[in-house]
C-alpha cells in the first residue's frame, strides 16, 4: 500500500503534481513537447538530473566507487603502500594506476559522481526551498470532500452548535501547535513545516561541507619535524624535515613560532606473553613538554600527548613519533671534533631495538658512514647477538658498523637522512669484514679502524617526531557538520502532519467528523487524529449516544 | 583482575548456552506456527478478526469514549497491524531464556569492563561482545513498542554464531590501551557504532522478513508458513524503515565522531582510511535506502534489498575490513 500523500507534495520524482506545480516544472511538459529545442533538451536533462531517483542512481554509484579506495593502498594516505605494491606488480601497477585506482577520491570518475550528485542535489534545494517557503506562508489547503478516505477517519456527535464546535476545535488544533484556517464548517490545520525545513537544511549543510573542503582547503599545508631534546624548531618552510600545501599557500603564511623540546617521557606496563612467556611493553603514555614561544615573543611550557595536540596561533602540533636520539662525538687522529651530532635512530620494534645512521662528511682521511643499532635495554643472547628487552634506557649499548669512502653527498641528488647508501663505500666493521662492530655503552669510547680516531656515545636523549598542521576547513566543516546532525533529526523525527475537523448540525447537536494526513513517513498518525478527536470531544463536554450508527471506515 | 577477567569468559559461555536454547525455543516456535496455521485456516475465520477488530473500534469510538480503543490496542497488538496468532507457549519459553541469557551477557561484558578497568570495547574480542550486548538489549527492548518476537531465532542465532567466533577466534586477554586508543571521542565512537549496527541488525531481519513475506504474498509460495503469522509486508517495511533510521542517526554520530578522534590523533579529521572508507559506503549506502522509501518504484522490495546490503556493508566492516584490509585502524584489531 503507498501511503496517501498530500496532493503538493514534491518528492523530486518529476511526476506532475496535482496543485501547486512548483516553478521549474510546469513549463516543460505542454506546447514545447513536439519539437525539443536546445532549450527543451536543457531542460529535460535537467530535470532528469535532479530527479529524486538520479539522486539515488548516483548516492549509490557513490557507494560502489569509493570501494577500490579500501582496496589498492591510496597514495593520499599510504604511499609507501603504492610504492611497494609497484614493485610487487609492476605490470597490474600501471593499469591500475592509469585507471587512477591509488588516486580514487581524486580521481576523474569519482570527482564527477559526486560533483553530479552535488549538481543534483543544489538543483533539488532550490525549487524545495521556494516551495517550502510559500507553503510556510500560505494557508493551510481546503477541506476535502471526502474525509472519510483519508488516514484515521472517525466520526463523533457531540451536543452544541457548529459554532462552537469550530471555535472549540481551533483552540484545541491551536494548543496542539496546529496553523488553523477554516473553510465553511470546517477547520484545515497542518503542522510539522519544521520537517522540511530540518529536512532543507541538512542538504544544505552537506553542500557547506563540500564547499568548505573545497575552498577553504585550498590553504592549509602540514609539515613534520623532528626534535631532540633541548633543541628548537622554528616554523618556518626551511626547517621542516617535510612539508606539503595545498593550492593556494604561499609561505608568507607560515606564522612565525618557535617550539622546543623541554622533555620527552614514556610510560610503559610490563605484559607477559602467553605463548612466548616474553615480556611485553605495553605503552601507556607518551608526553612531550615543550616551551613555545609566540610571535609576540611570550613563552608558555605545554604537554602534547597522542591524542591531545595543543594550537599555537591557528596551528595545531601533534605528537606523532618518538624513540633515542643518541649523541655520537668523533673525533679524528688528532682529537679534534670532526662530528657532535645527536642522531634519531628510528624505533624497529615494541622494545625500541632502533637503527640510526650516522654521516661523517669532513675531517676524516675518506667520508665515513655508520649504520647503528641501539638497544635501550641490552641483553646478549645465546647466539652472542644483542637484543632490547625492555623500551627505557635501563642498560643503553650501541653497536656501530663502519663505512668508509663516498658517501654520495656532494652529487647534488637529495639524500635521505635515514638511509646509506653503500654503493662507493667499504664496510669495515662487523658483517663479514672480520672486525668486530664497535660497542659503546652511554659515556664510553672506541678507536676507529685504521687509527682513524675515536667515537664516543657521548649523550642519550629523547627525540619526537612532531606534525604542524594548519587546517582552515576545520570550522566550516564542524559548523556544517552540526547543522547537518541537527536537520537530519529534525527532519527524521518531527511529522508532517494535516487534520481536517468537519461540523454538521444534526437534529440535537453537531455531528463532527476528523481525518488526517501525512507527508511522509507518519504511523503515528491515526493517533494523533484520535488525540485532537478526544480533546475536542472533551471540550465540548463528551460524546452523545445516537441512534444511527457511524459508518465504517473504508480503506 | 586475572579471576574476574576468567569470571566473564565463564559468563560469556554461559550466556552463550542460554542464547542457544532461547534460538532453539524461537525455531520451534516459527515451526509450531507453521504447523498449526492450516487447522486455524481450515476455521474459515482466518481474515475475520482483523476486520472484526476494526468495525469494533470505530464504533467502540464513535459510541464508547476512547478508553476502550486504547485499551483493545494495548491487547490485540498483532491483529491491529494485519498478523494473526497471539505468541505461543514456546515464544514465551524463548523470550524468558533471551532475557537470562541477556542478564548473563551483561554480566559478562560488565566485569570484563571492571577487570580491565577502562571500557570493555577496545579490541575485536571485546567489540564483539558490547556490539552484540547492544543488538540483544534493542531487541528485548523494542518489545516495549512493538511486537517483533518473530525475529528471536534470527536475532538469537545471529548473537551465539557472533559471540561463539569472537570468543574463540579473538579472545584476547585484558592489556591496557595504546596512547592512540585514549580518547573519550573513541569511547564514544565505538559505543555509538555498536548501537547503529545493533539497530541496523534488526532493521535487516525485518527486510529480510518483508522480503519473505511479500514473495508468499504475491506467489504464494508453499513453507515457511509462520510468515502469515507475521505482520503484512508493508507494515514490516514501515517498521524496518523507523528502526533503520534511528540506526542511521547513530551511524551518522560514529561518523563525525570518528572524526573528531581521527583529528586528535592523527592530525586531520578525514584521510580516507581503509576504516574511514567504509563508514563512508555505509552512510552513503543507508542515506541511499532512505531516498529509496521516498522514490516511485524504489519502495518495498529494493529499499529493502538495500537496508539488508547497507547491514552486510556493515558486518563486512567489522570482520572482512578489520582482519585483512590494511590501514591505521588495524593496530586496534586483535
Ligand atoms: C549529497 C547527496 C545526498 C545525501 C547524502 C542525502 C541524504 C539524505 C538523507 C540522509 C535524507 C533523510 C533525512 C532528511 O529527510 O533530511 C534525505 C532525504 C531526502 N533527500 Fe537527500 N541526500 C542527497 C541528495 C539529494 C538530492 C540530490 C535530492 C533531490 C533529488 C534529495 C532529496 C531528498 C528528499 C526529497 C528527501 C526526503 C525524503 C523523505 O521524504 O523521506 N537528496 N537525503
Amino acid at each position: 500500500m503507498e501511503p496517501l500523500r498530500p496532493s503538493d507534495y514534491d518528492d523530486g520524482s518529476g511526476a506532475p503534481a496535482a496543485i501547486d506545480e512548483g516553478p521549474g516544472r510546469a513549463s516543460a511538459d505542454g506546447p514545447t513537447q513536439p519539437r525539443l529545442g536546445v532549450v527543451g533538451w536543457v531542460r529535460f536533462v535537467w530535470r532528469q538530473l535532479t530527479s529524486m531517483r538520479t539522486a539515488l542512481v548516483l548516492l549509490l554509484l557513490l557507494a560502489v566507487a569509493a570501494i577500490p579506495g579500501s582496496l589498492v593502498p591510496q597514495r593520499s594516505s599510504n604511499p609507501n603502500g603504492v610504492v611497494q605494491y609497484q614493485r610487487d606488480d609492476p605490470e597490474l601497477f600501471a593499469v591500475l594506476d592509469a585507471l587512477q585506482l591509488f588516486d580514487t577520491f581524486t580521481s576523474v570518475w569519482f570527482s564527477a559522481i559526486y560533483l553530479l550528485l552535488f549538481v543534483s542535489l543544489i538543483g533539488c534545494i532550490i525549487p524545495r526551498t521556494t516551495h517550502h517557503w510559500r507553503a510556510m506562508r500560505s494557508r493551510p489547503p481546503k477541506t476535502p470532500a471526502r474525509l472519510n478516505r483519508l488516514v484515521g477517519y472517525r466520526e463523533a456527535d457531540a451536543r452544541g452548535s457548529v459554532e462552537e464546535a469550530l471555535s472549540a476545535g481551533e483552540a484545541v488544533l491551536r494548543r496542539q501547535r496546529f496553523r488553523v484556517e477554516r473553510y465553511g464548517d470546517s477547520l484545515s490545520a497542518e503542522r510539522g513545516y519544521l520537517r522540511e525545513t530540518g529536512n532543507l537544511v541538512f542538504h544544505m549543510a552537506l553542500v557547506g561541507v563540500l564547499a568548505t573542503v573545497g575552498f577553504a582547503g585550498g590553504f592549509g599545508y602540514n609539515g613534520q619535524k623532528v626534535i631532540v631534546e633541548g633543541q628548537t624548531f622554528v616554523n618556518q618552510l626551511t626547517t621542516y624535515d617535510t612539508f606539503s600545501a595545498s593550492r593556494f599557500f604561499d609561505d608568507s603564511r607560515l606564522d612565525p613560532f618557535s617550539l622546543r623540546l623541554d622533555e620527552f617521557e614514556g610510560v610503559f606496563e610490563a605484559a607477559v606473553d602467553e605463548q612466548s612467556g616474553a615480556l611485553l611493553a605495553q605503552p601507556l603514555d607518551y608526553t612531550a613538554t615543550v616551551t613555545v614561544t609566540e610571535a609576540n615573543g611570550e613563552s608558555v611550557q605545554r604537554d602534547i600527548k597522542v591524542n591531545a595536540p595543543i594550537d599555537i596561533q591557528g596551528m595545531r602540533a601533534y605528537l606523532l613519533g618518538n624513540g633515542f636520539a643518541p649523541v655520537i662525538t668523533v673525533r679524528n687522529a688528532d682529537g679534534d671534533v670532526v662530528f657532535d651530532e645527536s642522531v634519531a635512530f628510528l624505533p624497529q620494534d615494541s622494545n625500541l631495538t632502533s637503527l640510526g645512521i650516522i654521516k661523517v662528511p669532513d675531517g676524516l682521511p675518506e667520508q665515513l658512514g655508520m649504520i647503528g643499532f641501539f638497544y635501550p635495554s641490552a641483553v646478549q643472547l645465546e647466539s652472542g647477538a644483542l637484543s632490547s628487552v625492555w623500551p627505557q634506557p635501563d642498560n643503553p649499548v650501541l653497536t656501530l658498523n663502519v663505512f668508509q669512502g663516498d658517501l654520495g653527498l656532494d652529487d647534488g641528488v637529495p639524500r635521505n637522512a635515514y638511509a646509506l647508501d653503500v654503493d662507493d663505500l667499504e664496510q669495515v666493521t662487523g658483517g663479514e669484514t672480520g672486525t668486530e662492530s664497535i660497542v659503546l655503552g652511554l659515556g664510553q669510547t672506541a678507536e676507529l679502524p685504521n687509527g682513524w680516531g675515536t667515537v664516543e656515545f657521548t649523550a642519550l636523549p629523547r627525540f619526537v617526531s612532531i606534525d604542524i598542521h594548519h587546517d582552515p576547513t576545520q570550522l566550516g566543516v564542524f559548523v556544517s557538520t552540526v547543522l547537518a546532525i541537527a536537520g537530519l533529526i529534525v527532519s527524521l523525527f518531527v511529522p508532517r502532519r494535516r487534520v481536517w475537523i468537519a461540523a454538521e448540525q444534526t437534529n440535537d447537536g453537531v455531528r463532527l467528523r476528523y481525518a488526517g494526513l501525512a507527508r511522509g513517513e507518519d504511523p503515528n498518525l491515526d493517533g494523533a487524529v484520535e488525540r485532537v478527536a478526544t480533546e475536542h470531544l472533551d471540550r465540548l463536554g463528551g460524546r452523545v449516544e445516537t441512534s444511527q450508527p457511524a459508518p465504517v471506515a473504508s480503506q | 583482575m586475572e579471576n574476574l577477567a576468567s569470571l566473564s569468559l565463564v559468563a560469556v559461555y554461559s550466556a552463550m548456552g542460554v542464547y542457544t536454547l532461547a534460538f532453539i525455543a524461537f525455531t520451534l516456535d516459527l515451526a509450531k506456527r507453521s504447523a498449526e496455521l492450516p487447522a486455524r485456516a481450515a476455521s474459515g475465520a482466518a481474515g475475520a478478526p482483523v476486520i472484526a477488530t476494526a468495525a469494533a473500534s470505530v464504533r467502540g469510538s464513535a459510541a464508547g469514549g476512547t478508553a476502550v480503543l486504547e485499551r483493545e490496542k494495548t491487547l490485540k497488538p498483532e491483529n491491529k497491524d494485519g498478523s494473526r496468532g497471539g505468541a505461543t507457549v514456546y515464544q514465551r519459553v524463548a523470550f524468558a531464556l533471551a532475557i537470562i541469557g541477556w542478564v548473563l551477557h551483561l554480566a559478562a561484558t560488565l566485569t570484563r569492563g571492571i577487570a580491565a578497568d577502562r571500557v570493555p570495547w577496545s579490541n575485536m574480542f571485546e567489540f564483539g561482545l558490547t556490539a552484540t550486548l547492544l543488538g540483544m538489549g534493542t531487541f528485548l527492548g523494542v518489545q516495549l513498542w512493538k511486537d517483533v518476537r518473530y525475529l528471536g531465532a534470527y536475532i538469537t542465532g545471529f548473537t551465539v554464531l557472533s559471540l561463539g567466533i569472537v570468543t574463540v577466534n579473538f579472545y584476547v586477554d585484558v592489556v591496557p590501551t595504546p596512547p592512540a586508543l585514549q580518547s573519550a571521542w573513541l569511547i564514544i565512537h565505538v559505543l555509538v557504532a555498536s548501537l547503529a549496527t545493533a539497530f541496523f541488525a534488526i532493521g535487516a531481519g525485518l527486510s529480510t522478513m518483508q522480503l519473505l513475506r511479500h514473495q508468499r504474498e504475491v506467489r504464494k509460495t508453499a513453507g515457511l508458513r509462520f510468515l502469515d503469522t507475521v505482520p503484512g509486508a508493508s507494515t514490516l517495511e514501515s517498521l524496518a524503515y523507523r528502526i533503520n533510521v534511528v540506526g542511521f542517526v547513530f551511524w551518522t554520530f560514529t561518523l563525525v565522531a570518528g572524526a573528531i578522534w581521527a583529528e586528535r590523533a592523527w592530525g586531520r579529521y578525514w584521510g580516507w582510511d581503509t576504516k574511514e572508507v567504509w563508514t563512508f559506503i555505509i552512510w552513503v549506502l543507508f542515506a541511499g535506502y532512505i531516498h529509496a522509501r521516498a522514490t516511485r518504484g524504489w519502495r518495498g522490495n529494493r529499499s529493502a534489498w538495500l537496508a539488508i546490503v547497507g547491514f552486510g556493508a556493515v558486518i563486512f566492516n567489522y570482520t572482512i575490513v578489520n582482519l585483512f584490509f590494511e590501514g591505521l585502524h588495524s593496530y586496534s584489531g586483535i
